[in-house]
């Protein structure tokens, strides 16, 4: 279990956050740039010291202003993922992923070193400069240099930013499984909610220095605290398994039952992901599958939540849904919690994403 | 870059203009005298003295520069302090510093009635008129030269990886020595470099501190001096060599820390 509070002000920023995340579970902290993500991780790391705040991992305090203790970052051993991988340039990958083990021999720490590459399947570019290295393979290492030191705590600073969107879905997948395999608690910080959706077991939105709204996902993008969270969170993510269909189309069958069609082009293990407000709600009843929409997913309403001038509704299918319509609408459609309804929207609007 | 015109001209003509002003001279010294005279007046016993003498005082010098500023330099480039830029300007102080006026100053701290005489008298260490005044001369001019160098390369490190050593274990110490210092290798060897140079040619300052005595303190360019008035063409071959001796220590540094062994380094 890692516990965090801190208080500190950098420059503009005032951050102010207090979470915590439990053994093998990733807690994903999504905001904009600036919002105070990185200096977080910092604080969390031993890097940078807080003006008053406290962090307490596996039962160890690292750092507690009120008593004193400050650990230096060598001694709170944090696997720190940087946000350009920081790999040492000078030094070759196998050399990187050693530099934690200075206390073992030359031969094990090698040994040790391929091991760690090996399951990253990075076994053969040992010997590689990291210049030499693609993206995809700087970030491989440096995950596995992370986890040379066996740490008690995983931070990961946009660990798919510097990938091209290619190679990203693939690389995602494989830290996910890391994540979840590693059983310490891991903190991801990023500017893209959906990577937060897709890595996070529970997802945090951060916007100037203050983590806003904290749940799942798909609470979050039901019932967003603030129009900040609604706008935030964008789109609305589901799991399916997509196949070609008739006409260049893409079926998905969506996880937990139903299915949806999509113009993007996939095969396999898919994201799909609409925004919100492509999405239009009908009462279940009256459903019109005359309209150009192709996709219709029932559901039920779980919540109504005022965002400005708009509602965001949540609903409950076979995975958590939300749309956002007009107070008019609304009004109009007698929406209520417990509402049965039929949630529609275009298959242009259907971006899909390979896991 | 393609350079067209009246404008590509121009450049090629002030390239010109610099190449053949800056390597005229120092070919001249090859070419006015034929080698066999060069190697013959070489023989003479204060030539070697003060080759020898060169090579040891600029070592020495170098040697010193390195081992107190290089974690000097470290500290310049990567905290910020109150009054740092007065510390960098103090530290850079010597290089626009006439030679004499580096020699009047060092006397005027470290020579027998200087403000530290007697503390420099009680450590028995005899500096005026003595080997040891050389490499304190050599090393007061040419520190600046290596510490300039080595700020800018320690400062152009990306701090991510002095962060990412920190968090892989490494103490402060352990981050300086195994990432630092390598990742600064090619800026450290530049101003290594260019600190020997300095350090090789130095005149002035040895002169007035240390005086100009045969094996003693008369290092190369003192020699030169010396005998450019009465013997040119043993001046000339002195000179000859100081060129390739530099030349040589400038192109070894160069090798040693260039692309062939710092390949990937730079990304």
């Amino acid at each position: 279990m890692l516990r965090v509070e801190a208080k500190t002000r950098l420059g503009a920023l005032d951050l102010d956050v207090a979470l915590s995340a439990g053994g093998g579970r990733c807690l994903a902290l999504a905001g904009p740039s600036g919002a105070g993500k990185s200096s977080l991780l910092r604080v969390i790391a031993g890097l940078l010291r807080p003006s008053s705040g406290r962090v307490e991992c596996g039962g160890s305090v690292w750092l507690d202003t009120t008593t004193g203790v400050n650990l230096p970052p060598e001694e709170r051993r944090c696997g720190y993922v940087f946000q350009d991988y920081a790999l040492f340039p000078h030094l070759s990958a196998w050399r990187n992923v050693a530099y934690p083990l200075h206390h073992l021999s030359r031969a094990d720490r090698r040994r040790q070193a391929l091991a760690l590459l090996d399951r990253f399947e990075v076994a053969e570019l040992a010997d590689a400069r990291p210049a030499t290295l693609s993206g995809g393979e700087r970030q491989r290492v440096a995950l596995a240099r992370a986890l040379a030191l066996e740490p008690r705590a995983l931070l990961l600073d946009e660990p798919l930013s510097a990938l091209d969107t290619r190679t990203r879905a693939n690389a995602g997948r494989e830290l996910g499984a890391v994540l979840r395999a590693s059983g310490v608690p891991a903190l991801l910080v990023t500017h893209d909610f959906t990577e937060a959706a897709l890595l996070g077991d529970e997802v945090g939105v951060i916007d100037q220095g203050r983590v806003v709204q904290q749940g799942t996902a798909a609470e979050l993008a039901a019932s967003p605290a603030s129009a900040f969270v609604a706008d935030f969170t964008g789109a609305v993510v589901l799991t399916g398994h997509a196949a070609p269909a008739a006409d260049g189309l893409t079926r998905i069958e969506l996880d937990g039952g139903g299915a949806v069609t999509s113009t993007d082009t996939a095969s396999g293990p898919v994201a799909v992901s609409v925004f919100p407000w492509e999405i239009s709600l009908e009462p279940a009843a009256q459903a019109d599958f005359t309209s150009s929409a192709r996709n219709h997913v029932h559901a039920e309403v779980l919540s109504l939540t005022p965002v400005g001038n708009r509602v965001r509704v949540g609903l409950a299918g076979p995975q958590p849904l939300s749309a956002e319509i007009t107070a008019a609408a609304q009004h109009a459609l007698e929406l209520r919690p417990g509402a049965r309804v039929t949630a529609t929207w275009k298959a242009a609007a259907t971006r899909l994403i390979a896991i | 870059m393609r350079t067209s015109g009246w404008f590509g001209a121009l450049l090629v003509a002030a390239l010109a203009v610099t190449l053949v002003f800056l390597a005229l001279p120092v070919l001249a010294i090859f070419l006015h005298t034929s080698p066999g005279q060069l190697v013959e007046s070489l023989g003479d016993g204060s030539s070697t003295d003060a080759l020898r003498l060169s090579i040891e005082c600029s070592a020495a010098a170098v040697l010193i520069i390195v081992v107190v500023g290089t974690p000097a330099a470290y500290l310049l480039a990567t905290r910020s302090f109150r009054g740092r830029s007065l510390v960098v300007t103090v530290i850079e102080l010597p290089l626009v510093l006439p030679p004499a006026v580096a020699g009047i100053g060092l006397l005027a701290s470290l020579g027998p009635s200087g403000i530290l005489g007697d503390f420099v008298k009680s450590t028995g260490l005899q500096l005026v008129f003595a080997t040891a005044g050389v490499i304190v001369a050599l090393t007061f001019v040419s520190a600046p030269f290596y510490l300039r160098q080595a700020q800018a390369a320690f400062g152009a490190l990306d701090p991510s990886w002095l962060d990412a050593s920190r968090t892989l274990g490494a103490g402060e110490a352990r981050t300086w020595l195994r990432v630092a210092i390598p990742t600064a290798r090619q800026g450290l060897a530049a101003g290594l470099a260019l600190a020997l140079g300095r350090a090789l040619g130095e005149f002035g300052a040895t002169l007035m501190f240390a005086g100009s005595f045969r094996g003693v303190t008369q290092t190369t360019p003192l020699a030169i001096y010396q005998d450019f008035s009465t013997d040119f063409t043993g001046a000339l071959a002195l000179s000859a060599v100081l060129v390739a001796v530099s030349a040589a220590i400038l192109m070894g540094v160069k090798l040693l820390s260039g692309p062939a062994l710092f390949a990937s380094a730079s990304s």
